[in-house]
């Protein structure tokens, strides 16, 4: 009898152990994913590290068709456009475009912008210099501004890819942001 | 055996205590059993009554009884109650009766964490039920709950929800570590891992799932929960967080969950084929390794959910061919099964008829997933009703049906009494042919491209749609000759042999019926 309870004390005490593990493998998940896109460039997301060296072109006559969309995040009021909506551009050239954002609202506020890019394959070859993205984007009341985004497209990118589409949606992060802001610079009002 | 240990076994002899704290206290397994079983069966009509609302609002396109918002409570509770409510606790229940009298156990090993894991359950699921009559009204967001709908777009209610998924959560993970310790500590003497009863495997392995992955959806739920309330931004995109994210680990608890629902129902299957064959079962080996493989595999096909999120070439392919792999080990089984009954001397008894409806549509519903699992022909059929007929076909005629066999097949054995066998046969084919009539037709409006989870439909969908739901009714109606005749059945009627069945074969036949209140206080011995 007092074998038995010992027994199944054990079976408890691991079993319990590895419930507590699988909690722990669910949260675990969220990093793993996260550097498991990273690595693969997987799921469109876009590495920030640009150019990593002197480009070498194979071809310089070739070009791609870049796509530049704007999405607002539900209830997000602020207009959000690319300053143009479509590029060519020449595999290893350093492209200059902007996006425009408009604060049609009468407080202050702050956005974020997430990038994604289509095919996801294409997210890996497409290398930012300088994007909105990197920063938050704070806006005063009906305030517009132009934002700027820097890229290069890689020599490595495969060939049957002709055109990529690469997608900003605006979101807003005012509440976490607002009192933060308005304490480091005089200019707002809230 | 001393005076003391003698008078304290006696003192044990008792029959069960008066009245209702027998039920609130017991800690015996067959009340406990029996009490998972009728919660199962209240889950089950008030999920039904909810399925039957879906099919009263869809027999015509249009909107006639409810509005859209209610329509979306109404598919996420179905969902919720029937898998959580109705089909895991009467496999627990059945557990809980059956396990420790084919073991040869006195009980489950952990009595009072069993009365524990019980009595959360009715909790749990009356606070689910509640978030109905709270403002905002019930989750409406699908039994999947994707986050952000179920975030940020979530009614208020949604804090309830989270917290009786944790409880329920709970309660089948005790239920899990009760059964786990049963089967490996309190097996009588000779009775090797190989020897143990089919549904005793398959509830082991079951149980392993169990501790698994209920934790990871307690996760999940955990994260969406600090999202709506501590400012986290695990599933929300302008934090760092992903939508897609939820999804996967939804889904790595996901699967693994289907296969919960369905390898209980293997095992009740294999006990019954044998005994109304009138042969041993073919293949037990085979059917230990393949219901251990299907476990497995279960872990690394998740994302054939998520074909259309947008996975890379390599990530569509690994699913592919991971979720078909596990067509293998099923075909293992089904095969098993027809080879039993092959040469057999058959007779067709309640549980027998519904046994070989579970093989027959079972396997209509493992074909349909076979189609779903081609990844390129999944971006038509994701998210349409032929979605809705496949998981129906595995889970009614499948996951039910083989709750509704095991009832019938040891009703005799609890109560001690036959049930009325011709009131059964036409439960039985009242139920076969609602089944059909209502999800046949799913695949061919999925086909066609009905979407799911839509209060509305085209006009082109109109006629199958009016079947679906006329079949449903006849389904629904039809399980009240099932509940007539389990009450019948638990006042009197023709008494039942022990053995009951002319070719049962395990140790549970050799108790008296019914069995007395405490069994197996002696091992039996096992050849
Ligand atoms: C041969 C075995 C099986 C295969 C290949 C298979 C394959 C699939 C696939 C590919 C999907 C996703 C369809 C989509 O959303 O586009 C699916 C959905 C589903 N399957 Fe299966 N399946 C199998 C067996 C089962 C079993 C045994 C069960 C449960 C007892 C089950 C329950 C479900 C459920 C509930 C869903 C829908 C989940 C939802 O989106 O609400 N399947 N199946
Ligand atoms: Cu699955």
């Amino acid at each position: 009898m007092a074998e038995q309870t010992s027994s199944h004390r054990r079976l408890i005490i691991r079993l319990t152990l590895s419930c507590v593990l699988m909690f722990g493998f669910g949260f675990a998940l969220v990093p793993l994913y996260d550097v498991f896109c990273q690595v693969t460039g997987l799921n469109g997301k876009v590495l920030n590290n640009g150019p990593l060296q002197e480009t070498v072109v194979s071809d310089v006559n070739r070009r791609v068709k870049v796509q530049l969309i704007a999405v607002n995040n539900g209830g997000m009021p602020w207009g959000f456009r690319p300053s143009e909506s479509s590029l060519e551009v020449h595999i290893g050239e350093m492209k200059q475009t902007a996006y425009v954002a408009t604060n049609p609202t009468d407080r202050f506020m702050v956005a974020q912008a997430v990038p994604s890019v289509a095919p996801a394959e294409a997210a890996q070859y497409l290398r930012k210099v300088n994007c909105f993205c990197f920063d938050r984007q704070p806006l005063n009341a009906k305030e517009q501004r132009e934002m700027p985004l820097l890229f290069v497209l890689d020599d490595e990118l495969p060939v049957h890819i002709k055109t990529i589409t690469l997608s900003y949606t605006l979101f807003d992060i005012t509440p976490e942001d607002a009192l933060a802001a308005a304490s480091g610079s005089e200019e707002v009002q809230l | 055996m001393s005076t003391l240990e003698q008078t304290a076994s006696t003192g044990h002899h008792h029959g069960p205590a008066k009245g209702i704290t027998r039920w609130l206290y017991t800690t015996n397994h067959k009340d406990i059993g029996t009490m998972y079983l009728i919660f199962s069966l209240v889950m089950f009509m008030v999920g039904g009554c909810m399925a039957l609302t879906i099919r009263a609002e869809l027999f015509q396109p249009g909107l006639q009884l409810i509005q859209p918002e209610f329509f979306n409570q109404m598919t996420t509770m179905h969902g919720l109650i029937m898998v959580f409510g109705a089909v895991m606790p009467a496999f627990v229940g059945l557990a809980n009766w059956m396990v420790p009298m084919m073991v040869g156990a006195p009980d489950m090993a952990l009595p009072r964490m069993n009365n524990w894991s019980f009595w959360i359950l009715p909790f749990a699921f009356s606070m689910m039920l509640m978030t109905l009559f709270m403002e905002g009204g019930g989750p409406n967001f699908g039994w999947t709950f994707y986050a952000p709908l179920s975030t940020t777009y979530a009614p208020p209610s949604v804090t309830f929800f989270i917290f009786a998924v944790h409880m329920m959560g709970i309660s089948s993970i005790m239920g899990a570590i009760n059964i786990i310790a049963t089967i490996f500590n309190l097996r009588a003497p000779g009775m090797t891992f190989m020897k143990m009863p089919l549904f005793v495997w398959t509830w082991l392995i079951t149980a392993f799932l169990l501790i698994a992955v209920m934790p990871v959806l307690a996760g999940v739920v955990t994260m969406m929960l600090m999202d709506i309330h501590f400012g986290t931004s695990f599933f929300n995109a302008a934090g760092g967080g992903d939508p897609v994210l939820f999804q996967h680990v939804f889904w790595f608890f996901g699967h693994p969950e289907v296969y919960i629902m369905i390898l209980p129902a293997f095992g009740i299957v294999s006990e019954i084929i044998p005994t109304f064959a009138r042969k041993k079962l073919f293949g037990y080996t085979s059917m230990v390794y393949a219901t251990s493989s299907i476990a497995i595999l279960s872990f690394i096909v998740w994302a054939h959910h998520m074909f259309t999120v947008g996975m890379p070439l390599i990530g569509e392919l690994f699913f592919m061919f991971t979720t078909m792999l596990i067509a293998v080990p099923t075909g293992v089984k089904v095969f098993n099964w027809i080879a039993t009954m092959f040469r057999g001397s058959m007779t067709f008894e309640t549980p027998m008829l519904f046994a070989v409806a579970f093989v027959v549509l079972f396997t209509i519903g493992g074909f349909s997933g076979l189609m779903l699992a081609i990844a390129p022909v999944d971006f038509q059929y994701h998210d349409t009703y032929f979605v809705v007929a496949h998981f129906h076909y595995v889970l009614v005629p499948g996951a039910i049906f083989s709750i509704m066999a095991a009832t019938y097949y040891w009703l005799p054995k609890w109560t001690g009494n036959m049930y009325n066998e011709s009131m059964g046969k036409l439960h039985f084919w009242l139920s076969f042919i609602g089944v059909n009539i209502t999800f046949f037709p799913m695949h061919f409006i999925g086909l066609a491209g009905m979407p799911r989870r839509i209060p509305d439909y085209a006009l082109q969908f109109a006629d199958f749609n009016m079947v679906a739901s006329v079949g449903a009714f006849l389904f629904g109606f039809a399980q009240l000759l099932f509940i007539y005749n389990i009450v019948c059945c638990a006042r009197g009627g023709k008494k039942a042999t022990d053995r009951v069945w002319e070719g049962s074969h395990g140790l549970e036949w050799t108790l008296p019926s019914p069995p007395p209140y405490h069994s197996f206080t002696q091992p039996p011995k096992v050849d």
